[in-house]
């Protein structure tokens, strides 16, 4: 590896695709977890896998099963999934200007903005690091993803319970994994959690299934007013490799 | 059933619908930095809503789970010790099914 380390242009190449792919088969595999949650909120496993395919993006994924193992509120659910994509497009503003501009790549590339392409594509020094990184990332975490997706759906629908197995516990862990980082990143990021989660816990015996958990968007609301400034930049980018 | 398909397809569209605007939305709609720092700040509000509703509730009442708080648990201890984020993910399941299974919760 190290006669590749010397010549620049090589390493250019090689970087964000080598990153690309470890990121993406490192989270692509909790697709399992996504396809158990699924299975045991009720879905059947096409559904699972279609949600997968099409979504593909991880928290609104969540948030739909959750509604579904709600019973009640599937329209707040599909909306408190889709208000949990938003995110997406404001990457996609970031992302703009290193992906293809028009056409059908462009219509392909959108299906791809989501948190870990964004950090590996945003992390690289050129154009043309940015898309091999961003198509490496792409490619790797949606195949690995899906793929697990059917798995996880499989292997839920075979063992017994879903309380048994705490399959239960797997959508809020996961959610909790999934901001963790962003807590860590200020004070404000906590306070609008926890904000956020109690105008929910305290709305729920009064309001719809799923709309607790809009509301909670007040609190982001509320954070944003106060405090514009984010307290730390990039909590998602990776640390570059030291070669 | 035939909800739930309507459910999946529509936040599907859904999805894909935000993550494209965001490709072909004319620069400079996020140029006031209240409103990036509230679009930043919506995905920690709901997320962590979320792990309140389905950690604490049952459908529309209040209600403690001794395994689930206990997994719950289990998750913030493997995210303290920096785990990855399937082996949190393991690690909260099995301390629910654990508990579940030898009756202490």
């Amino acid at each position: 590896m190290t006669d590749i380390d010397d010549r620049p242009v090589e390493r250019a190449r090689v970087r964000p695709v080598r990153d690309g792919i470890a990121l993406g088969l490192a989270v692509g595999v909790s697709g399992v977890a996504f396809g158990a949650a699924a299975v045991g909120s009720g879905m059947n496993v096409a559904q699972a896998c279609v949600l997968s395919l099409l979504a593909f993006t991880g928290a609104s994924q969540f948030a739909l099963a959750g509604a579904v193992a709600g019973g009640a509120g599937l329209i707040g659910g599909v909306v408190g999934a889709i208000l949990l994509g938003s995110r997406n497009a404001l990457y996609g503003l970031r992302l703009a200007d290193l992906l293809p501009r028009r056409g059908v790549r462009r219509l392909v590339a959108a299906q791809g903005v989501i948190d870990e392409t964004t950090a590996v594509t945003l992390a690289q020094p050129d154009v043309a690091a940015a898309r091999l990184g961003f198509l490496a990332t792409f490619v790797t975490i949606y195949l690995t993803w899906n793929l697990t997706t059917l798995l996880g759906a499989f292997g839920a629908g075979r063992l017994g319970s879903p309380q048994s197995l705490g399959i239960d516990v797997v959508g809020p862990a996961a959610f909790l994994a999934l901001i963790w980082p962003r807590l860590r990143a200020g004070r404000t990021e906590r306070a609008v959690g926890l904000a956020g989660a109690v105008i929910a816990l305290a709305t729920t015996p009064f309001l719809p299934t799923g709309v607790p958990v809009i509301l909670a968007a007040t609190a982001a609301l509320a954070g944003a007013l106060i405090s514009p400034q984010p307290d730390s930049q990039q909590p998602d980018s990776q640390q570059p490799e030291v070669p | 059933m035939t909800g739930v398909w309507v459910a999946v397809l529509v936040t599907a569209a859904g999805c894909y619908a935000l993550k494209l605007t965001g490709l072909v939305v004319p620069k400079g709609v996020l140029s006031n930095p209240r409103v990036r720092r509230f679009a930043e700040l919506v995905p920690i509000a709901l997320l962590a809503a979320l792990v309140a509703v389905q950690s604490f509730a049952a459908g529309q009442s209040l209600t403690i789970d001794p395994a689930r708080l206990a997994g719950l648990g289990a998750a913030v201890v493997a995210l303290l010790l920096r785990a990855p984020f399937l082996v949190v993910i393991v690690v909260a399941a099995g301390t629910a099914a654990v508990l579940r299974a030898l009756g202490v919760a």
